[in-house]
C-alpha cells in the first residue's frame, strides 16, 4: 500500500490513481474521529500556514477547510476576493508570488476560472490545493462524495450513480465522474439536454436523458444545484420547468431502489433541483457529506504537508 | 545477526507476570483501562486485558490510539506513516490508563502517545506497560511494567513478532554485523 501520493498538488480526481484515491479516503476515516472528541485538535501541523485564497464565493467549502487545517492545528489564512488586493487589479500571477514570498506551506485556491490552480501550481513552490476552478474540477468535493457513499454501501466497486442536473457547467460532475471511473463504479447522467456536453460518453458516462430512467435503479443519486442564471441564457425555459421534469421530488423517487442515498454538493436550491421533503428525507445524506467534508480535507492538507 | 531473546512461552508468561504486577501495584481492576499503541501495543494489550479477566473476573476497557498526528519525528524518517483510527470509546477521566507498547526505545512515541491520551481527558495517572524496554532513552520517560530489559546497542534493532500480525510470537534482536 502506498503512503503518500505523487503530486505536490491537489488538481484535479483526473490525476490521481485508484490507490491515491484510497489513501485519501483512509486516513480521512482515521481523521474522522477527531471530529467528535471533546478536544477537536491533534498537532500534526503545527508551525505550518496553509493560505485559503478564495476568488469565488463559498461558505460549506472555505469553511470546511478553514476547519481542517485548524483541526490538524495549522494557521489558517483566508483570503476573499472583496477585501483584497485582487479587487485593485493585481493579477492572479503577482498575487500568486507575493503570497509566496511569505512562505506559506500550502495555498488552497477557488477561482471561476478552469486551469487557474493549475496555473498558480506551477509559480508556487508549495502544494495547492484546488477547492473548484470554473467548469473543470472540484477534487475534495468528489473524495468526501465517494468518502460518504462507502461509509454508507462499504464497497464502492460495482455500484450505480446517477448524476442529475447541469452537467455541462459542474467541476463536481467532472470531479466526480473521474474518481467514480477509477473506483469501477458505473456512472450516468441526465438532465436537460442543453446542459449535457456534447460527447460526454468519452469520459466515460452513460446519458439518459429521462431523469425517471436515471433514477431507476441507481445506488446513488447526486443532484446538481441549477444555477438561476442559467436561465437568462436560454438554456432552459423556466424553473417551474426545470423542477417539473428534472427537480427530484417523493413522486420521482417512488422509482427508486429502496436502499437509494440521495446526494447534493450544496448549495442547493431548495423545490428546484431537490423538493424539501427530499432534501431532509431518510434518503439524504446531504449533512453527511457536509461533516465528511472537513475529514477528507484533514486527510488531504496532511498528505500534501504533513511530514514532507 | 539475529537473536532470539524470547519464545512464544516467554511471551506469554511475560504478559501473564505483568498482568499480575498491574492488579498488585493497583490493588485490583477498579478503575483500570488499557490503551495500545498502534500497531503490536495493540495485541499486548489485547492480551493484557484477557489475563486479568482470566485472573480477577473483571472486563477492563481498551483502547487504541494512533499517534502519527502526535510524532515530532516525522520529518526524518523515509517513509511516512499512514494515519490509522484511534478508537478510545469510554472516558478515561479519573481512570488509571495502562500505556502499552510493545518495545520502549527513545521515548518519543510514548511522548506523542500521552500527549494523545491527554487530549480525551485527564486520567488520575498514566502507567507505561511495555514487553521490551531496549534503553537509550531520549526523554525522561520510564516504563512502569517491564516484560523483558534487552540491553542493546544503537545499530540493533529489536523485532517484535506476534501472532495477531505476524503469525508467530518471537522477539529477535537483530544486529547489521
Amino acid at each position: 500500500m502506498i503512503n503518500k501520493l505523487k503530486s505536490k498538488d491537489l488538481l484535479g480526481t483526473k490525476d490521481l490513481s485508484p490507490e491515491e484515491i484510497l489513501l485519501i479516503l483512509n486516513t480521512a476515516e482515521s481523521m474522522k474521529e477527531i471530529s467528535s472528541r471533546d478536544i477537536k485538535k491533534v498537532p500534526a501541523l503545527r508551525g505550518k500556514t496553509i493560505i485559503n485564497l478564495f476568488y469565488e464565493s463559498s461558505t460549506r467549502t472555505r469553511t470546511s477547510f478553514e476547519i481542517a487545517g485548524k483541526r490538524l492545528s495549522a494557521d489558517v489564512v483566508n483570503i476573499s476576493v472583496s477585501t483584497s488586493s485582487v479587487a485593485k487589479g493585481e493579477t492572479l500571477r503577482d498575487t500568486a508570488k507575493n503570497l509566496e514570498a511569505m512562505n506559506p506551506d500550502a495555498v488552497v485556491i477557488r477561482h471561476s476560472s478552469s486551469g487557474a490552480s493549475e496555473y498558480i501550481a506551477k509559480i508556487l513552490r508549495c502544494p495547492v490545493i484546488n477547492a473548484g476552478d470554473g467548469a473543470h474540477e472540484h477534487p475534495t468535493q468528489a473524495l468526501l462524495d465517494l468518502f460518504t457513499i462507502r461509509e454508507k454501501k462499504k464497497e464502492l466497486k460495482g455500484l450505480k450513480v446517477s448524476i442529475i442536473g447541469d452537467i455541462a457547467h459542474s467541476r463536481v460532475a467532472r470531479s466526480n465522474i473521474y474518481a467514480m471511473n477509477k473506483m469501477g463504479m458505473d456512472v450516468t447522467v441526465s438532465g436537460p439536454s442543453t446542459l449535457i456536453p456534447v460527447d460526454i460518453e468519452k469520459i466515460g458516462v452513460k446519458v439518459v436523458n429521462d431523469v425517471v430512467k436515471a433514477i431507476e435503479g441507481a445506488d446513488v443519486i447526486i443532484m446538481l444545484r441549477i444555477q438561476l442564471e442559467r436561465q437568462e441564457k436560454g438554456l432552459f425555459p423556466s424553473i417551474r420547468e426545470y423542477s417539473r421534469l428534472f427537480g427530484l421530488n417523493t413522486e420521482k423517487l417512488k422509482n427508486a431502489k429502496e436502499d437509494v442515498i440521495i446526494m447534493h454538493p450544496g448549495p442547493m436550491n431548495r423545490g428546484v433541483e431537490i423538493s424539501a421533503d427530499v432534501a431532509d428525507g431518510q434518503y439524504s445524506l446531504i449533512l453527511d457529506q457536509v461533516t465528511n467534508g472537513v475529514a477528507v480535507r484533514m486527510a488531504v492538507l496532511h498528505l500534501l504537508t504533513g511530514g514532507a | 545477526m539475529n537473536t532470539r531473546v524470547m519464545n512464544a512461552d516467554e511471551v506469554n508468561r511475560a504478559i501473564t507476570r505483568i498482568a499480575h504486577e498491574v492488579l498488585e501495584k493497583n490493588k485490583g481492576a477498579h478503575d483500570l483501562v488499557i490503551v495500545g499503541i498502534r500497531t503490536r501495543g495493540v495485541f499486548i494489550a489485547d492480551r493484557l486485558a484477557a489475563k486479568i479477566k482470566e485472573i480477577e473476573g473483571e472486563a477492563i476497557p481498551v483502547g487504541i490510539i494512533d499517534i502519527t498526528l502526535y510524532r515530532d519525528d516525522i520529518k526524518s524518517s523515509p517513509s511516512k506513516h499512514i494515519v490509522k483510527k484511534t478508537e478510545i470509546p469510554f472516558s478515561i477521566t479519573d481512570k488509571k490508563v495502562i500505556l502499552v507498547d510493545d518495545v520502549l526505545y527513545t521515548g518519543r512515541s510514548i511522548r506523542a502517545a500521552i500527549d494523545g491520551l491527554i487530549d480525551f481527558g485527564r486520567p488520575a495517572n498514566i502507567q507505561l506497560a511495555v514487553l521490551i524496554d531496549r534503553g537509550h532513552r531520549e526523554l525522561p520517560i520510564r516504563a512502569d511494567f517491564v516484560g523483558k530489559n534487552i540491553p542493546t546497542s544503537h545499530d540493533e534493532s529489536v523485532k517484535v513478532m506476534l501472532k495477531e500480525e505476524d503469525g508467530v510470537d518471537k522477539v529477535t534482536v537483530i544486529s547489521d554485523q
